[in-house]
C-alpha cells in the first residue's frame, strides 16, 4: 500500500496534535490558567509563542485548549454519526411513514441555521462540556442522516438485502450486517470532514461566548480573548486561529486519502 | 478498391494493471499476440466467453484501450496506416470517420437529453465531412434502410421515445452515417429480446452488405455470429483458439474448445411423468403500487413436486413479477398461492419461518445477490444458523458438505464474493438456497448472465441436485435452449398472461398459437442461413 506524501503529512500533523493533547500535562511548559509573564509578550525562549492578554503562556494554553477542542469535536461527531447513521438506516429499512416522519423532521431542523439554534439552546441550557457535546452532536446528526440514508438507499435495493428479507431476518441483522458494512466506507471518509466542522463549530461558539467557558482554554475562546490585541498590532489572536486552520487541513488530507483508497478498492477512482 | 485490406492487426499485445483487493497492483496481459486481417465488405465474428478479450481487441481497431487497458505491442494498421502509436490528432481524424463503433447498450450510450438526429449526425458534421443538411438526408436514408418507422421524422424523437430495438438500429445508423471503412459491432443484440433481435440482426446484415464496409462483429453467441459473418475467430483468455470461415467453424470445428461452444446448446432433459403439485398459483392478478395497469392478469399454474416448471417470455412479460408474488414481496391484487397443502400469506410479513425456509430464491446477478463484505462461510452458514440454529463445528461441517455438493472445495469458505468467478458465485448462491432445505427454489434467469459453457455447468448441477433432494424448480428464463435443457413443464407468458401452458413436449410441438410461434422461431439456430430462411418464411406468410 503506497501512502501519498500529502496523506503522510496529514497523518503526521494530526497525530502530533493528538499526542500533544493527550500528554498535555507532561508537555505543556506552564499551567493553562496562571499568569506567567507580562501582558502580550513577544515570543521568547521563556514563552515560545508569547503571552496572552493577562500574561498566560499561549503555547501552554494552546496545548490544553487542543485537549478540550478536540475532545468536544470528537464527542459530538461520534454522537452525530451514531445517531444520524442509525436513524438514516432505520428510515430506509422501515420505509413508508417512518421514513417520511424522520426525513421531514430533519428537513425542518436543516432549514433553520444551525448556529442560531445552537445559540438559543445553549443560552437556555446549563453550560457544561457534555451539554455542548450533545447539542452539537444532535444538530450535526441531520447531515449524517441525509448522507447515510442516501448511501443505505443504494445498498438496500441490492438483491442480497432482499435475500435477507426473504430469509426472514430481523431489522437489526439487515441494518448492522447487510447494510452497515457496505455503507461504512463513505461514512468513514465523511467522519473526518464532520470532525473538522465540529472543530470549527465549537470554535465559533466559544468565540461568541457560549462554548467553553473561562478559565478553561479552547482555541476559539483564545481568539476571542486576544482579538482586541489585533488593534495594537499584537498577533496573539492569530496563533490559535492558525492552529485551527492547520488541524483542519491535515485532517482533510487524511480524509481525502481514505476516500480515494477505499473507492479504488471497489474499482472506482484508482490510486 | 474492392476487397482492399482495411484492418491489419499483427502480434497485438494489450496489458492492464489490476488492483486485487488487499494486494499490490500488478500488470496483467489481456491479449497475447493476436493477428487479424479484414477486407472491405467482409464481416469477421469475434467470439468467446467474457474475459476472452473480444471487446478489447475490437476497440484496439480504434487504438483505444478501455478502463486503463494499454496497447503495448504489435501493429495495428487501418487503411495501411499504423495507428497504435498515433497522435491524439490523428486518432480524432480516424475515430468516427474511418472506424466507428456500435455498443451493446444503446440505451446507456445515447444522451437522453438530445434528439436522435443530432446524435446520429454528430460525428459526420464535426469531422466536416458533410454539412448538416447533407448529413440529415444521409441519416434519413439510413433510417429507411434499417427499417425504422417514419424515417423522415424518426430523428426528431428523444432516446426514451423509441424501443430498445429501434435504438439499437439508430446506433447502427450513427455508426454508418460518416461512411466509415470499418465498423466495430460490440454485442449489438445481446441486450434485446429474441423477437426483437431477429429484426435488428437482419437490419445490420443488410446495412453492412449495402454500404460495403468491413465489420468486426463481437458476440458470445455463436448462433448469432453464424448468421452474419463470413469468418469467425474464436478467442479464449486473450489468445486465438481457431480462425476459419463461418462454415468451417460451425460445421467442422477443429479445436476441442470450439466443439464445446458449438454443441453447448445440445443439453436435453427428458421430461418426468406428472406428479402432484406442490405450488399452485390460482388466478393471480397483480399490479405495482401507484400504477393503474395489471402486470399479471389471471395467472394460474402448478409446480409439481420434484419437477421443473419453466416460465418463458420476453422482458416485460411479468415473469419476475410472478416470482415476487410467490415469495410475498408483492402481495397480489387477487388470487392465491397454495404451497404444500396450505395457503401462503399474501405478504412477506405474514409468513411463518417454515414458509420462508421452504421457498428459496436464486437471482440472476450473483454479484448483487451476495453481500460483498461477507465470506462464503457466512453466506452459506447464515441460513443454517437462522433456520436450524446450527453453531460451531456442526455448522462448519454442514457448510463444507454444501460446498462439496456444489462442486467447490471447502477452502472456498474463506473467500469473499469478489474472489470468485461468475459461475462460482452462482454456485454459492445455489448452496445458500440449498442450505435451507427448501421444497421449491425459484430460479430467476440464473444462467443468463453467464457464459454458455459455465451456464451448462450450472444447469447440470441444478439437475443433479434436483435428483438428489427432490426439490421443485420454478425456472424463469427467456432462453429456450435452457428450457429444453431443464424443464418438465413450460408456461409461455406474454404481457402478463399465460398464453400457453403444459408439458414441455406439448408446448414446444406445433400447432402453436401466434406468440409462441413467433418466440420459438426467433431463437437463432446454430445453422448458417437460418436468419435468411426465417425472414423469407415470415415474409411469405404475410
Amino acid at each position: 500500500m503506497r501512502v501519498p506524501p500529502s496523506a503522510v503529512l496529514g497523518l503526521a500533523v494530526t497525530a502530533g496534535f493528538v499526542c500533544l493533547a493527550v500528554f498535555a500535562p507532561l508537555v505543556a511548559p506552564y499551567p493553562y490558567d496562571s499568569a506567567m509573564g507580562k501582558v502580550w509578550e513577544d515570543p521568547s525562549p521563556a514563552h515560545l509563542l508569547g503571552t496572552d492578554m493577562i500574561g498566560r503562556d499561549i503555547l501552554s494554553r494552546l496545548i490544553y485548549g487542543g485537549q478540550i477542542t478536540m475532545l468536544v469535536a470528537l464527542g459530538s461527531s461520534l454522537l452525530s454519526f451514531g445517531m444520524g447513521s442509525f436513524l438514516g438506516f432505520f428510515a430506509v429499512v422501515r420505509g413508508g411513514w417512518v421514513d417520511q416522519v424522520l426525513s421531514r423532521i430533519v428537513d425542518i431542523m436543516m432549514s433553520v441555521p444551525t448556529l442560531i439554534v445552537a445559540l438559543v439552546l445553549l443560552s437556555i441550557l446549563p453550560l457544561s462540556l457534555s451539554v455542548l457535546i450533545v447539542v452539537m452532536g444532535v444538530l450535526d446528526s441531520t447531515r449524517v442522516f441525509r448522507l447515510s440514508r442516501a448511501v443505505a438507499m443504494d445498498v438496500a435495493v441490492m438483491d442480497y438485502v432482499e435475500a435477507a428479507r426473504l430469509r426472514g431476518e430481523g431489522q437489526s441483522w439487515v441494518i448492522f450486517r447487510e447494510i452497515l458494512p457496505n455503507a461504512l466506507t463513505p461514512l468513514v471518509a465523511e467522519f473526518g470532514l464532520r470532525f473538522i466542522y465540529a472543530v470549527l463549530f465549537i470554535s465559533t461558539l466559544s468565540f461568541l461566548g457560549l462554548g467553553v467557558q473561562p478559565p478553561l482554554a479552547d482555541w476559539g475562546g483564545m481568539v476571542k480573548e486576544n482579538k482586541d490585541g489585533l488593534i495594537y498590532g499584537e498577533v496573539a489572536a492569530l496563533v490559535p486561529a492558525a492552529t485551527i486552520a492547520i488541524l483542519a487541513i491535515s485532517v482533510n488530507l487524511v480524509a481525502d486519502w481514505v476516500l480515494t483508497r477505499t473507492t479504488s478498492l471497489k474499482g472506482g477512482r484508482g490510486a | 478498391m474492392p476487397d482492399s485490406l482495411v484492418l491489419d492487426i499483427s502480434g497485438l499485445v494489450i496489458e492492464a494493471t489490476s488492483y486485487p483487493p488487499g494486494a499490490r497492483p500488478r500488470d496483467v496481459t489481456l491479449v497475447h499476440g493476436v493477428d487479424l486481417k479484414l477486407q472491405r465488405g467482409r464481416v469477421l465474428g469475434l467470439i468467446g466467453e467474457s474475459g476472452a478479450g473480444k471487446s478489447t481487441i475490437g476497440l484496439s481497431a480504434m487504438s483505444y484501450g478501455r478502463g486503463g487497458a494499454r496497447l503495448t505491442g504489435g501493429e495495428i494498421q487501418v487503411n495501411g496506416r499504423e495507428i497504435r502509436l498515433a497522435s491524439p490528432a490523428e486518432l480524432r481524424a480516424l475515430r468516427g470517420r474511418e472506424v466507428t463503433y456500435v455498443s451493446q447498450s444503446a440505451a446507456a450510450s445515447f444522451n437522453p437529453a438530445r434528439r436522435l438526429m443530432d446524435q446520429v449526425i454528430e460525428t459526420s458534421v464535426s469531422h466536416r465531412y458533410m454539412n448538416r443538411r447533407q448529413a440529415e438526408d444521409h441519416a434519413i436514408g439510413l433510417f429507411r434502410k434499417l427499417g425504422l418507422p417514419d424515417p423522415e421524422t424518426f430523428g426528431n424523437r428523444y432516446p426514451h421515445q423509441v424501443s430498445g430495438g429501434q435504438l439499437q438500429r439508430a446506433m447502427t445508423a450513427m455508426a454508418l452515417c460518416p461512411g466509415p471503412d470499418l465498423v466495430v459491432f460490440d454485442e449489438p443484440t445481446t441486450a434485446l429480446d429474441v423477437t426483437t433481435q431477429i429484426g435488428v440482426l437482419r437490419a445490420i446484415k443488410d446495412a453492412i452488405r449495402d454500404s460495403h464496409v468491413a465489420a468486426l462483429y463481437i458476440t458470445h453467441d455463436l448462433a448469432v455470429v453464424a448468421q452474419i459473418s463470413d469468418e469467425i475467430m474464436v478467442l479464449r483468455h486473450g489468445r486465438m483458439v481457431e480462425h476459419g470461415t463461418c462454415d468451417q467453424i460451425i460445421n467442422h470445428p477443429r479445436e476441442p474448445y470450439t466443439r464445446a461452444l458449438v454443441s453447448v446448446r445440445a443439453l436435453n432433459h427428458v421430461e418426468k411423468p406428472p406428479e402432484p403439485a406442490i405450488v399452485r398459483i390460482d388466478a393471480v392478478s397483480a399490479r405495482y403500487r401507484g400504477t393503474q395497469s395489471d402486470v399479471l392478469t389471471d395467472v394460474s399454474m402448478d409446480v409439481a413436486a420434484g419437477q421443473t416448471l419453466a416460465i418463458v417470455g420476453e422482458s416485460g412479460s411479468g415473469k419476475s413479477t410472478l416470482a415476487r408474488v410467490i415469495t410475498g414481496l408483492l402481495p397480489p391484487k387477487s388470487g392465491q398461492v397454495w404451497f404444500d397443502g396450505r395457503t401462503l400469506s399474501r405478504a412477506l410479513a405474514g409468513r411463518s419461518r417454515r414458509d420462508l425456509r421452504e421457498v428459496q430464491m436464486i437471482y440472476q446477478m450473483a454479484d448483487t445477490a451476495m453481500n460483498p463484505r461477507h465470506t462464503v462461510d457466512t453466506i452459506i452458514g447464515r441460513p443454517l444458523q437462522f433456520y436450524f440454529g446450527m453453531k460451531g463445528a456442526e455448522k462448519s461441517h454442514r457448510v463444507a458438505e454444501l460446498l462439496d455438493q456444489i462442486e467447490l472445495g471447502s477452502d472456498f469458505g474463506k473467500r469473499f464474493p469478489a474472489e470468485l468467478s461468475g459461475g462460482q458465485k452462482q454456485r454459492v448462491c445455489i448452496a445458500r438456497a440449498l442450505a435451507a432445505k427448501p421444497k421449491v427454489i425459484i430460479c430467476d434467469e440464473v444462467t443468463s448472465a453467464l457464459d454458455p459453457l459455465v451456464a451448462d455447468g450450472i444447469l447440470k448441477l441444478l439437475l443433479k441436485l434436483q435428483a438428489e433432494a427432490r426439490m421443485a424448480y420454478l425456472f424463469i428464463t427467456h432462453d429456450l435452449a435452457t428450457v429444453q435443457a431443464i424443464a418438465d413443464k413450460v408456461a409461455v407468458m406474454h404481457r402478463g398472461r399465460v398464453v400457453r401452458y403444459g408439458a414441455k413436449g406439448d408446448v414446444l410441438t406445433p400447432p402453436f398459437d401466434d406468440y409462441t410461434d413467433l418466440l420459438l422461431s426467433s431463437v437463432p439456430k446454430m445453422e448458417i442461413g437460418w436468419l435468411d430462411r426465417t425472414i423469407k418464411l415470415r415474409e411469405a406468410a404475410q
